[in-house]
């Protein structure tokens, strides 16, 4: 199978005055070409960790960054800052959970837009303005050339999103990150960017991995799910078998507190009773132990071992729902 | 349109405020003057004939009440007669040919130190910020510390012995006109600029490096790496003018004390500009005269710190937004 991205034990951790914070502890992620992959998990689980640390985005003198990451064939795991840039825009891109915070306030849509494709494309000026009025007209944005001439503050939400979507897919990226690109977003636009990036993939004939704590969203716009919990893979499988046949108690949960499948849960974080684990000081066992309704003895001593059952389903868990396999 | 005419509404009541501004200022000081234990009589009318003292009397506008006395004075002062240098016995120049010979030169000390604090201090406290905590940052710290603790005069003095003095690189002391020799003036100047510019430079870098660690920190600097930008351009293109609003307040800000400080550095290298002339006027007990020069440096201020408003809302458009909501 020809892999788009293929994340291998994957260690993300910070130091802080508390000690070392273990924000993923060794994650693999195999994205098939083409694919979108959806990234699911309550608040802290380490979602955006691990994205960004898998595009190579996290830097810092406190980050501790192990494991290997292939990109389209090439390991972009320990490469430096300098060197991964040139996999960003026309390799792989990422828009934002705030699409508030994501553009410059002090500069021009037009300019923001153009810059990626005069300074990664090399077009020139003319050509890279002509184009990012296309590129405001793909992602649906009414009046483009007045657009353009704008300032984000200018913008609503909604639109302001379309505009960061506009500037991650400006080099026809392979692979985009979509950190839960809609949840600052008003309930009927979400349903609308959402729509838009499943085409966009379509049309552009990229790879997504969506990051959303939202099972709704990952049962209409995924084709895999990886469930995170405390920087831990707990569940991996296609899509439609997640929904049909559920193994880990955790996903069982999540699914539980949204209310209406269908819809997207307007930014509420899901509720489940308990919180998670402290990830500086993580205990020993299944750390969805304190708040599992099937916890048993054996899960607060071992942390339960990955297993991947014989249609590739993968679960962590000693007491799977429907049994082992 | 109507961005227009909101625009034309701003610019027509900030000229408003800067007239309250330099009327009060100016009605401040004549009556203060007014308040001097010497009666101004006693001090500036001499003269061997009662005749002569009448009419100078009447000339100068002491005969008035506090408030004829400022109306008077202000208009002769906007049709720029600047009242008389008194010497015992009658007689001695106008106020205006002193300022006409020394404002340009303040003018360009100070304007001169505000282009050098700026050029030095922008890639400094840019440079400072991207490096923040690491060796380069804290030996930047340091010497900008040191530096800073270090008096105007103290600065002033020390440049002038070891370059002027004991090296003799440029010349100690004297100022020599533009319309003399060009490199001759840079030379004059560039002892004086120093010792007022490198505390100023201090106290710049500072207030940068504040304002760029916390917009590196923003989402939109993230989505600029992920777009592949170089951190070259990334610092100068989209973070520089979000993070200069506070440097260039105040900048303006600092003219006042920037005007204080030359008032002692032209003295220490003997450059017979408004400094000096203030000095003069403060011991010589000039009070027309040093009644004129603080309303000069009143306006001056005034104006300048409107400038660097205009300035500031093009820069950066939330500022506007800010204001005008
Ligand atoms: N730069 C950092 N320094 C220290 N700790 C961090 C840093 N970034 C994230 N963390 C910690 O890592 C853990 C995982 O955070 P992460 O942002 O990945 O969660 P998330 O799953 O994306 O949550 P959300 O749904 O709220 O976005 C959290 O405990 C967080 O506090
Ligand atoms: S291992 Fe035990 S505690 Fe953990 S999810 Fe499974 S049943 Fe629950
Ligand atoms: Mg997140």
């Amino acid at each position: 199978m020809n892999s788009v991205l293929s994340i291998k034990n994957l260690e993300v951790g910070f130091d802080t005055p508390r000690g070392l914070l273990q924000a993923v502890r060794g994650v693999d992620v195999e994205m098939p070409a083409g694919s979108s992959m959806g990234i699911v998990g309550e608040s802290g689980s380490g979602k955006t960790v691990m994205c960004r640390a898998a595009m190579g985005l996290l830097r810092g003198s406190n980050v501790r960054r192990s494991g290997s990451v292939v990109f389209d064939g090439d390991e972009i795991g320990a490469l430096d800052s300098a060197d991964v840039r040139q996999y960003f825009g026309t390799g792989m891109a990422m828009i934002f959970q705030d699409p508030m915070t994501a553009l410059n306030p002090v500069r021009r849509i037009g300019s923001q837009l153009a810059e990626s494709l005069v300074i990664r494309l090399g077009m020139d000026k003319k050509a890279a303005r002509t184009r990012a009025a296309e590129l405001l007209a793909l992602v649906r944005i009414p009046d483009p050339e007045a657009t353009l001439r704008k300032f984000p503050g200018q913008l609503s939400g909604g639109m302001r999103q379309r505009v960061v979507i506009a500037t991650a897919i400006a080099c026809k990226p392979k692979l985009l990150f979509a950190d839960e690109p809609t949840t600052a977003l008003d309930v009927t636009v979400q349903a609308q960017i959402l729509e838009l990036l499943s085409d966009l993939r379509r049309d552009l004939d990229m790879s997504m991995m969506l990051v959303t704590h939202d099972l709704g969203v990952v049962a209409n716009h995924t084709d895999y799910v990886t469930v995170l919990y405390a920087g831990l893979v707990v569940e991996q499988a296609p899509t439609k078998k997640l929904f049909t046949s559920m193994k880990m108690p955790y996903t069982e949960a999540l699914l539980k507190s949204i209310p209406r499948l269908d819809q997207p849960s307007g930014g509420r974080m899901p509720m489940i009773g308990g919180r998670l684990p402290d990830p500086t000081n993580p205990e020993p066992g299944c750390p969805f132990a304190p708040r599992c309704p099937y916890v048993q003895d054996k899960c607060r001593s071992e942390v339960p071992p990955l297993t991947t059952a014989a249609d590739g389903h993968v679960y962590r868990c000693f007491f799977p729902i429907g049994g082992n396999g | 349109m109507r961005a227009k005419s909101t625009n034309i509404v701003e610019v027509l009541k900030r000229l408003v405020q800067l007239l309250l501004v330099v009327i009060g200022a100016t009605f401040l000081l004549s009556l203060l003057l007014r308040l001097l234990p010497v009666g101004l009589k006693e001090l500036y009318v001499t003269g061997l004939f009662e005749e002569d003292r009448q009419r100078q009397i009447k000339e100068l506008g002491l005969d008035r009440n506090a408030f004829s006395y400022y109306i008077h004075w202000l208009w002769d002062f906007v049709r720029g007669d600047f009242g008389p240098i008194v010497l015992p016995g009658g007689g001695g120049e106008s106020v205006a040919s002193h300022v006409g010979r020394a404002l340009p030169k303040t003018l360009q000390l100070v304007f001169y130190t505000q282009i050098f604090a700026l050029a030095v201090a922008i890639p400094l406290g840019i440079f400072s910020a991207y490096r923040a905590g690491r060796r380069t940052d804290r030996f930047v710290s340091y010497g900008l510390f040191t530096a800073a603790s270090i008096p105007n005069f103290v600065l002033g003095l020390l440049l002038a012995l070891i370059i002027g003095v004991k090296l003799e690189w440029l010349p100690p002391l004297g100022y020599v006109p533009i319309s003399e020799s060009f490199v001759d003036h840079v030379r004059s100047m560039i002892l004086p600029v120093l010792a007022l510019g490198i505390p100023l430079i201090a106290s710049y870098t500072r207030l940068l490096r504040t304002d760029v660690i916390a917009t590196l920190r923003e989402d939109f600097v993230t989505m600029a790496v992920a777009k592949g930008l170089s951190d070259r351009r990334i610092l100068f293109t989209h973070v520089l003018r979000p993070s200069s609003v506070t440097l260039l307040t105040s900048a303006a800000l600092n003219m006042g004390a920037l005007i204080g400080g030359s008032l002692v550095i032209e003295r220490v290298f003997s450059i017979p500009g408004l400094g000096t002339e203030i000095g003069l006027a403060i011991f010589g007990r000039q009070y027309f005269a040093l009644q004129a020069y603080v309303a000069l440096v009143a306006i001056g201020y005034v104006i300048f710190n409107s400038v660097i408003d205009v300035f500031v809302g093009l820069i950066d458009p939330r500022t506007r937004e800010r204001r005008n909501a």
